[in-house]
């Protein structure tokens, strides 16, 4: 475990400041634990996108599928969840703190494997599709799937599910939530760390790099990315459990899936803060978190413009991200070796055949 | 659900009414799918702005009807000022994507799709609009029933049609759509033949949002806008673009009036709401077929 004791310092600075910050700031409980539920999002986000090069636009699908998997099972299994949704919030709930939380546990349980298995038929769909195609198909599917769960009665439709309200202190609500988002995105983040040191994470790298050439060298590629995406959809389906309890409410398109809001906020953050990197995600996803908090409300209805002018900048000039710059320019620090003069092809030449534009 | 269906067959008249409207909504799909075959063929970049386009040229017949003017007359001006837009957008954005890998510009162009339709919704609110152009709508009685016909969907189909002839013989014939075409074909070449690369994707890019401009003024007369509805007009281009494969401009037609005659049904049978759905479940529907075709020859579909 070597390679990992790099990441002690800054991680134990990390844990320390996650278990102090909801007393320290006690106004500020709900931004730090949307702050974990970003880092997560960036997490997962980058283990296709940047670790496997996979681009999804449509990872938020796992969101809202584990968000509505927690919701029916904290509701069906004491309500009958058709009587309960036709009621539109009629049916108060009272739950004793053992009938919440049995919900609440088998709920988050559930959504997580839910998620895995949509992650396995969604894959079996847009897996043959490459590089743009897979970004489009992914977002395709996400929107479709905010379309069908806005048109379904049985789960409420447009107008949603309240969640069970918690039987104790609010107080309380918001520290058993931000803990648990914080659990979540410290575990994700342990996680990834541990697979991406592992010979699956070279395999994937090597997916990323050149599929055709992985699949030569005996890679099954295609349970690679249904692995590798599964493992996004199951953090990301616990997330969107947790986070519909936290928001109290759900509906399909502003909350279980905001295709364009959270879901493109993983892409931006992971991009930010530098793809294919471990840090970069948690880096962009706390940079982009806090800088939204505090100029959001001052942008005056322009904060959308301001986001999407953030995305083209961001993509079309500082596409290596934070890690990334820093990695080139002092690469010595991240132990990444640069020879002097090989021999071989100099550095132009050598994009140029990544490329494939010195072979015409 | 089965009583639209049976509504269907007892009466036929109103199946030739949807068939009718999917043709002229779905003429004017062409328009923008063509575009975007043009961009994507040419330069290799996946515009997902292509809808907001659109939309943005619907805005613009929208502010000439509000000026009092005929909103006809905003055909002109919206290919004028789309086309000074797409100008600007390539030298700003799309010049500095289009060696990069694909989805850099799938990812660019997002981004200004969503400053697009956010400056839209905060210059004109978020209503969904209808221009109203000032033509009659006339009642034609068919198999036992009456359907109507607005004139200016059967007009805004006519210049739809001259539109897209116009583009054709200007690829055809002219000197800027030879080096177009030669562009595409080769880049390298054309630029040792003394093809100022450069200029022709800006001029690509350029023409291609002023077709999106001419669109977006038909469909402001004959259907409805609105700032967001941008993103599901980009999707309906991938998807006829996608079906036909770009460069075969025939299949662009056939997939276009197709989609827009699938839409009308699906949106009678199914109710309004699920007329996205319709689209994105097409997509993912044309995606696997495409999947299938090509693992028949073990290839992944790039």
């Amino acid at each position: 475990m070597k390679e990992h004791s790099k990441h002690l310092v800054p991680g134990l600075v990390i844990l320390v400041f996650g278990v102090a910050a909801p007393f320290l700031f006690p106004n500020y409980v709900f931004q730090f634990a949307i702050l974990w539920l970003m880092i997560t999002f960036a997490l997962t986000w980058d283990t296709m996108g940047g670790q496997m090069g996979y681009n999804s636009l449509g990872n938020i699908v796992f969101f809202g599928v584990g968000m509505y998997v927690s919701a029916l099972i904290q509701v069906g299994l004491y309500y009958d969840i058709g009587d309960y949704t036709a009621a539109y919030g009629a049916i108060k709930v009272d739950y004793t703190m053992e009938q919440y939380f049995t919900g609440l546990i088998l709920g988050l349980i559930a959504a997580g494997l839910f998620a895995v298995v949509v992650a396995v038929a969604f894959g079996s769909i847009v897996f043959g599709l490459r590089g743009p195609y897979f970004a489009i198909g992914t977002l395709g599917v996400a929107l479709a799937a905010g379309e069908l769960i806005g048109a379904w009665d049985w789960v409420g439709a447009g107008s949603g599910i309240s969640m069970p309200v918690y039987p104790g202190d609010p107080d309380d609500r918001a520290l058993l939530y931000y803990f648990l988002l914080f659990v979540l995105g410290v575990a994700t983040f342990l996680f990834l760390m541990c697979l991406y040191s592992t010979r699956f994470g070279l395999a994937i790298n090597a997916i990323r790099d050149d599929e055709e050439k992985a699949e030569a060298m005996g890679i099954h590629t295609k349970r690679h990315k249904t692995v590798a995406w599964s493992i996004s959809a199951f953090f990301l389906g616990i997330s969107g459990g947790v986070f519909g309890n936290m928001a109290g409410f759900i509906e399909p398109l502003e909350v279980a899936f905001p295709t364009v809001t959270f879901g493109i906020f993983m892409v931006v953050m992971s991009l930010l803060g530098g793809k294919g990197t471990l840090w970069g995600p948690v880096l962009g996803a706390t940079l982009f978190h806090i800088v939204k908090e505090v100029t959001w409300t001052q942008l005056l209805g322009w904060q959308w413009v301001v986001l999407g002018l953030l995305i083209i900048i961001n993509v079309v000039f500082f596409q290596q991200g934070i890690i990334g710059w820093a990695q080139d320019k002092w690469p010595e620090r991240f132990g990444i070796v640069v020879e002097e003069d090989a021999g071989g092809l100099t550095d132009q030449e050598t994009a140029e055949v990544l490329t494939g534009k010195g072979a015409g | 659900m089965i009583d639209n269906i049976n509504l269907l067959i007892l009466a036929p008249y109103l199946n030739i009414q949807l068939l009718l409207d999917g043709l002229f909504i779905g003429a004017i799909f062409v328009l923008a799918a063509y575009g975007l075959a043009l961009v994507w063929g040419v330069m290799n970049v996946k515009n997902l702005a292509q809808g907001d386009f659109v939309i943005m040229g619907g805005y613009i017949a929208w502010q000439v009807g509000v000026w009092g003017i005929n909103p006809l007359f905003g055909l002109p001006v919206a290919i004028v000022f789309m086309f000074g837009f797409g100008w600007a957008i390539y030298y700003l954005v799309i010049r500095y994507v289009i060696e990069r890998d694909l989805f850099t510009s799938l990812l660019a162009t997002f981004g200004l799709a969503l400053v697009i339709s956010q400056v839209l919704n905060l210059l004109f609110g978020p209503e969904v609009q209808i221009v109203d152009s000032g033509f009659a709508v006339r009642s034609i009685p068919i198999l036992g029933g009456e359907i109507t016909v607005s004139e200016i969907k059967f007009l805004s189909f006519l210049m739809a049609a001259a539109l897209a002839a116009a583009v054709v013989l200007f690829m055809k014939n002219s000197r800027m759509g030879q080096a177009i075409r030669a562009t595409a074909q080769d880049a390298r070449a054309a630029k040792v033949m003394g093809i100022d690369t450069e200029r022709v994707y800006a001029f690509t890019f350029a023409l291609n949002a002023a077709i999106c401009g001419a669109a977006g003024v038909l469909i402001a007369m004959i259907w409805n806008i609105q700032p967001f509805y941008g993103m599901t007009h980009s999707i309906r281009s991938f998807v006829i673009v996608t079906a036909a494969g770009f460069g075969n401009i025939p299949g662009v037609i056939m997939a276009g009036l197709g989609l827009g005659v699938a839409e009308q049904f699906s949106g009678f049978v199914l109710g309004a709401e699920f007329q996205q759905a319709t689209v994105v479940g097409l997509l993912v529907l044309v995606l696997i077929w495409r999947q299938i075709q090509s693992s028949r020859h073990r290839q992944a579909v790039i």
